[in-house]
């Protein structure tokens, strides 16, 4: 049916062994190309700091162990990081939640009228090309310098691809699957609780992927901009930055990274949690 | 064996889209409980709108069509299974919609379930399930809420000839025991001969009956007969009508 199922005949292909790989070997497999790229990146990096840098400007990469002594051995250091990450985290998912909630409100709106579909889509777009620079005056004249003009960006950054993949889910149910509930005279809210939201599900969870890691990077620009309060992950990112700790400053990038990761894997998991027993999920260009 | 209240009555339909193609022209025929309709036509000579007027999915332009609407089963071109839902749930939907309550359900889905023959995969997500299977749910689906009229359209185009062959043979043979009305809409003539008791040749657009066929086998019928020289007669004198129907 799909290529999918052409795939273990290929995996067992080369080695002419009747049983599958090993899972430790499938493992092993997958995990030493990047950990050998990843060991050539750091000794590049040591040649940088050692061979290209001298000592006078070599705070400007300063060499591995440097950055985790200072950055991550020191609890002092880490913590300030970690609490930092943990304030634009929140920051983050405050913001990606009201999207969510605001995108599938239109989206189940717009699905329902083509009237107000047609009307309201061009002022999405519209909103989609905003340049976010262009509009911080106005939201630190709305909403101040706090957490609050942050959380907004997350919004605003992340609104576009939630509403567009949830609207465009609701419609992907087949004509055939509408005409069954035509023919059984199913309400309106039958037939949007039972036929279109499900159908929609697999693109709300692409549509969250997406507006997720969006939100992360709304949350780390707001704290660029609206600076008071709590002091986010993009504050310290500056202020390490300000202050020539560049150790400091590589540990929280490399932090800031790992939040966009994590939530990244969170979401995919959530999505195959919920919808991978009957989804049959296709990679890129696969079709 | 045909009753006599017709489960579907056809009085001079005709059909014309809004933009003034002219899809279906002065169709009648009727379909009575125990009858087995067929009808056959070149591809987009407006068959399957026919059945969409039948059921009332979309509105014909002129005549009248006499049927019980609440009595139709309806199965489509594709199974159009729910994919989140299990075989036994898509089989409930029905019953689920007409807001039977749930220890009834189960109880009628089980029975049209071991009716086609896939006990066992109650609890298999359609992604799971082949072709044939597929095709066998959407058929437990709507037998569950028991239709006087079943209503076909071209159901088993998309899958492999064995396959289609074993669900001709089964649909014949839920028809042998239920006797309800149907109506088929198949481009096979083989398939429309094998089920029928009776075939319809419809002519490309717009779409109108141009030949009638009785088909004289009993119930149940066997799949060596579509090897015997009657069989074989009547399907080159369908062929032969459907030839000039182009």
């Amino acid at each position: 049916m799909s290529k999918a199922v052409a795939v273990p005949a290929n995996a067992t292909q080369p080695a002419n062994l009747s049983k599958p790989k090993s899972f430790a070997r499938q493992l092993g497999e997958t995990i030493i190309p990047p950990m050998i790229l990843g060991c050539l990146l750091l000794v590049v990096w040591y040649m940088i700091s050692y061979l290209v840098l001298n000592s006078t400007n070599r705070f400007l990469l300063s060499p591995p162990h440097e950055v985790w002594r200072l950055g991550f051995a020191d609890w002092g250091n880490f913590s300030e990081i970690l609490l930092s990450l943990w304030s634009s985290a929140r920051v983050a998912a405050i913001g990606l939640s009201i999207a969510i909630c605001i995108a599938m409100l239109m989206a189940t709106i717009m699905s329902q009228s083509k009237l107000i579909e047609i009307a309201v889509f061009p002022y999405m777009v519209a909103l989609q090309a905003i340049p976010l620079l262009a509009i911080v005056p106005l939201i630190s004249f709305w909403f101040g310098f706090g957490q609050t003009s942050r959380v907004v960006i997350c919004v605003l950054i992340s609104l576009f691809p939630m509403l567009v993949n949830t609207l465009f889910g609701l419609h992907s149910a087949s004509r055939g699957a509408h005409d069954l509930f035509t023919l059984h005279k199913a309400s309106r809210l039958t037939r949007l609780r039972k036929l279109m939201l499900p159908a929609a599900l697999p693109a709300i969870f692409a549509g969250l992927r997406i507006s997720a890691g969006l939100s992360v990077i709304g949350a780390i620009v707001g704290d660029f901009f609206f600076g008071r309060g709590d002091v986010g992950i993009g504050q310290r990112l500056r202020e390490y930055a300000n202050e020539l700790e560049g150790e400091r400053l590589l540990a929280a990038v490399i932090m800031s990274c790992c939040l966009g990761i994590a939530v990244f894997l969170f979401f995919t998991w959530l999505s195959k949690a919920s919808i991978g027993h009957w989804y049959e999920t296709r990679s890129a260009g696969d079709d | 064996m045909a009753s006599a209240h017709p489960a579907l009555i056809f009085d001079h339909i005709g059909m014309t889209y809004p933009n003034g193609t002219q899809a279906i022209s002065d169709v009648t025929f009727q379909v009575r409980p125990g009858e087995f309709v067929s009808i056959v036509g070149p591809s987009g000579c407006g068959k399957s709108t026919l059945l969409k007027i039948a059921s009332g999915l979309i509105k014909h332009t002129s005549g009248s069509v006499t049927v019980e609407e609440d009595k139709i089963g309806y199965v489509f071109q594709d199974a159009t299974l729910l994919d989140w839902r299990t075989v036994a749930q898509n089989v409930e939907l029905p019953a689920e919609l007409h807001g039977i309550p749930r220890s009834e359900r189960t109880k009628l889905a089980q029975a049209a379930i071991d009716l086609v023959g896939l006990s066992g995969f109650e609890k298999h997500y359609p992604k799971s399930l082949s072709g044939g299977m597929k095709m066998r749910a959407s058929l437990a689906r709507t037998l569950t809420l028991k239709p006087s009229l079943f209503l076909f359209d071209e159901p088993f185009g998309a899958v492999d000839e064995i396959t289609r062959e074993h669900l001709n043979e089964e649909t014949q043979r839920l028809f042998g025991q239920e006797r309800f009305a149907g109506l088929f809409i198949t481009h096979s003539i083989g398939e429309a001969v094998f089920m029928s008791t009776r075939v319809h040749v419809m002519s490309a657009r717009p779409g109108r009956i141009v030949a009638s066929f009785d088909v004289p086998f009993d119930y149940p019928r066997n799949p060596p007969l579509r090897f015997d020289p009657a069989f074989t007669e009547l399907s080159a004198e369908i062929s032969s009508a459907l030839r000039s129907a182009y």
